[in-house]
């Protein structure tokens, strides 16, 4: 190895990475990020430090071995490097993509002190995207330990800790309600973001690590949990059903035709192929100026979808300021580079009739910061007076979800005053052998933190039903066991073994 | 790179799906009997014995029926644990349900097919109670009827047809009603008029109706739960309003009960009828109603081009069959 890196002996810039330019990418559902090339992979590569105890392995939802990975890449050890990734991360083309990657893995690079931090995201997702290409997902040997998993919900939270599960040698069964499998990764987050190819790439890595997923299943109401360990056989059960109902604002006027939630827009153009129409038999009615109430990623992808099917202006109306908008910092410029309008400060207070049944306008007020609410963001107050009429005949609501009522309806799950399940710090919820995790236990938060939370439930089942955990033997530290005895936890009483084929 | 460029909206694909669509380990949910009841309406019975085996009156399921197909929730008109089906009763209005008439045949599978969804009915202790159905409702009421005859309550059955030609199930009807009134528009069976008459008929008749459970359109339900508002008689409708995912998910069917707002799918979609927005359920039902008629029209002139091809679909339906 050469000379230790330091900060000034890095390549100071990132590298570069072409973006579709926004002219160009409102027309059509392509890509808007397009990824590094391999020489500038490497260049990228070369700004990472390799700290001895590396913040950004800490501040992964999932612990991938950062460090380990580009370490890997400098060897042109491609396949070395996606090996290290998967070990932690099934996901990686997915999460590369969608991660808030500012607020985890960068956000704490210590090169970010003084320089951009190193583009993590854009490695793993280069790591990612090659692994599709060159088909290195490994089918590994697994020994079947005899027990039998159900999960609720395939999307991420669901599939990871399917996948741990399986790699110990669990019999999987993953159910879906819908009629593709892969959760708000297939029905949310759009084609320019994530393409579906790309979910079912790494869907189908799923299935070669045999577990089963069937589609068309409704938990809860086609059999209960309760059946599933009474009568179906399963040992245990994760619930990954997402937080899903979308909350609405209770103003004059939502009932009227043109009024609907991101989730609907976003379900109709991802998931049923709106936008193709008539070829695909959804509709979706879109309007010429569509207001999307709420600054989150949702909302983000909800305004960026509408642009690209057509709408002459979509307006971003939030009650807060640019400042306080949750949305990751690249969303948000992507959607102001192609145009879209934001109205800061400004909410809703009516959505007005055209006679005929369909929004014609909004009644919006101004709004004004106030003092600090108990999320540490200043408190929007309205401004008395200021109300004004804001001409849209779309309103597309994406301030946030409330918890799904389905599993709550049909169990004897003990739920919060909110709805959602109640589980412990290892995620158990208040039936034996049930555990949770994700937006049904969280409320809406991101695709990397269900997928720690997938995982986190994953290694407590396997404590559980008495499995060997291998994260228990590389990471003592992180067991958390009392009894543990060289790492390995004295209750375990089964054995995984798990080697490459 | 994997997906740039050459990627288009619809995103798909050509290959069959590597995940399992349903219980089965076969290709969708098979059709393993059909029944014409008139040139619009038809009778479904799909294999699915989990579905048959958890499915309770008053609850609905989503069918697609292939992949560029729309979800589309039906009432379950009828299950057989027995035999491990579920019965659906379809009326073709639109493009979609009129291609399930064209295509659904007993040897072909529904490509995708969900539930049950929604919340069952309550059927509680009502002693004396009328069940209406109206039109698309005619069906989905039967399983109501039947569990509250077995619930040993006395069943007045109320049903409506335009006229005697479209009249099915009237013996299966008999068989779990104490009484049946059939009305039809024209008078060429039972009484004529509206169910609101057959339900004024049955409340002047008896002055001790615990209960009315009416399913139809909602322009029918609207009228029932007028009929006994004066009366101060509990009425359950079932309402149907458009939707996507049925699981509480997109809040597409979104319904207006006493002012409120509730997701007909995981809510209802039982709601009691003197509280519901009928109104603006009807309006909502319009949302589409532009691109309804155009995907009609479209398809109706796919159809007439291919019959210009004479005896093509015929001979592949003989095939088939």
């Amino acid at each position: 190895m050469a000379k230790k890196k330091t900060i000034r002996t890095i390549p100071q810039e990132r590298a570069f990475m072409p973006v579709e330019a926004p002219e160009a990418r409102v027309a059509n559902f392509g890509e808007v990020v397009l990824g590094f090339d391999v020489e500038n992979a490497l260049v990228e590569c070369e700004r990472c430090l390799v700290c001895p105890e590396p913040a950004c392995v800490a501040g992964c939802p999932v612990g991938i071995d950062i460090p380990g990975f580009i370490c890997k890449m400098i060897d042109k050890d491609y396949r070395g490097a996606y090996d290290i990734i998967s070990e932690a991360n099934l996901l990686p083309a997915i999460c590369g993509r969608v991660c808030p990657q500012e607020d985890q893995c960068e956000g704490v690079c210590p090169v970010g002190d003084t320089l951009e931090p190193v583009a993590v995201g854009r490695l793993e997702r280069w790591v990612g995207d090659r692994a599709i290409e060159e088909g290195w997902h490994k089918r590994p040997y697994i020994e079947p330990n005899g027990f039998r998993v159900g999960i609720i919900g395939s999307g991420p939270a669901g599939v990871a800790c399917a996948a741990d599960l399986a790699k110990a040698g669990c019999a999987v069964t993953v159910y879906e309600a819908l009629h593709e499998p892969g959760g708000v990764l297939r029905y949310g987050i759009p084609e320019f973001r994530l393409p579906n190819q790309v979910v079912d790439e790494e869907i189908g890595n799923l299935l070669d690590l045999g577990i089963e997923i069937q589609c068309n299943t409704l938990v809860g109401r086609l059999f209960t949990i309760e059946q599933m360990l009474d009568e179906m056989g399963y040992d245990a059960v994760f619930i990954g059903t997402g937080a899903g109902s979308p909350k609405f604002m209770e103003i004059p006027g939502e009932t009227l035709n043109g009024v609907l939630s991101a989730n609907e827009l976003l379900t109709r153009c991802n998931l049923m192929v709106a936008g193709s129409f008539p070829e695909y038999d959804t509709p979706l009615h879109l309007g010429r100026r569509v207001a999307v109430i709420g600054a989150g990623n949702t909302a983000m992808d909800a305004l960026r979808v509408s642009l690209r099917l057509g709408a002459e202006k979509v307006y971003c109306v939030y009650r807060r300021t640019e400042t306080e908008s949750p949305a990751r910092v690249e969303e948000l410029h992507h959607a102001q580079e192609e145009g879209i309008e934001f109205h800061w400060l400004t909410a809703p207070v009516e959505i007005l009739d055209d006679g005929d049944g369909n929004v014609r306008a909004m009644r919006c007020v101004r709004m004004e910061l106030g003092e600090p609410d108990e999320s540490g963001r200043r408190r929007p107050v309205p401004i008395e007076g200021s109300e004004f009429e804001f001409e849209t005949d779309m309103v597309v609501y994406a301030i946030g979800t409330n918890a799904n009522p389905i599993l709550g309806q049909t169990s004897k799950l003990k739920l919060n005053k909110w709805g959602y399940i109640e589980t412990g710090e290892d995620l158990a919820t208040s039936m034996a052998g049930v555990y949770a995790g994700g937006d049904i236990v969280t409320g809406a938060a991101t695709v990397i933190l269900a997928m720690g939370a997938g995982r986190r439930a994953a290694r407590s089942i396997k404590e559980y039903l008495g499995i060997r955990d291998s994260d228990v033997v590389y990471r003592p530290e992180r067991s958390g066991h009392e009894g543990a005895l060289f790492g390995v936890n004295v209750a375990e009483r089964n054995f995984a073994r798990v080697r490459l084929a | 790179m994997t997906s740039q460029g050459t990627k288009t909206a619809t995103g798909r694909g050509t290959e069959p799906p590597k995940w399992r669509m349903g219980p089965a380990s076969g290709v969708g949910f098979p059709i393993v009997d059909r029944e014409d009841f008139s040139d619009t309406t038809f009778r479904l019975e799909i294999d699915h014995p989990v579905m048959a085996k958890a499915a309770r009156p008053g609850q609905f399921v989503i069918i697609v029926t292939h992949d560029h197909g729309e979800r589309i929730p039906l009432t379950i008109a009828d299950y057989d644990r027995d035999k491990g089906t579920v019965t659906l009763v379809v009326q073709a209005v639109g493009k979609s349900t009129r291609e399930m008439q064209q295509l659904c045949r007993p040897g072909t599978a529904l490509y995708s097919m969900v539930g049950p969804m929604g919340q069952p009915s309550h059927v509680g202790e009502a002693k004396k109670v009328i069940c209406v159905g109206g039109g698309l409702g005619v069906a989905p009421i039967f399983p109501q009827a039947r569990a509250f005859k077995e619930r040993g309550a006395y069943v007045i059955g109320v049903v409506g047809f335009r006229n005697r030609d479209l009249i099915f199930w009237e013996d299966k009807f008999r068989q779990c009603c104490d009484e049946l009134i059939i009305c039809t528009d024209d008078g060429s069976a039972g009484i004529k008029g509206l169910v609101t008459k057959g339900i004024e008929q049955a409340i002047a008749q008896h002055s001790d109706i615990d209960e009315v459970v009416a399913v139809g359109p909602p322009i029918m339900m609207k009228a029932c739960a007028e009929a006994t508002r004066p009366h101060g008689i509990k009425t359950v409708v079932s309402l149907n309003p458009i939707m996507v995912d049925g699981t509480g998910m997109c809040g597409g069917c979104r319904v207006k009960i006493g002012g409120r707002i509730k997701f007909a799918c995981v809510d209802g979609p039982d709601f009691d009828g003197h509280d519901v927005d009928f109104d603006d359920l009807m309006n909502r039902l319009h949302r589409f109603k532009e691109e309804e008629q155009l995907a009609l029209e479209r398809w109706t002139e796919n159809c007439r081009r291919l019959d210009m091809e004479p005896h093509t679909t015929t001979d592949q339906d003989k095939g088939r069959s």
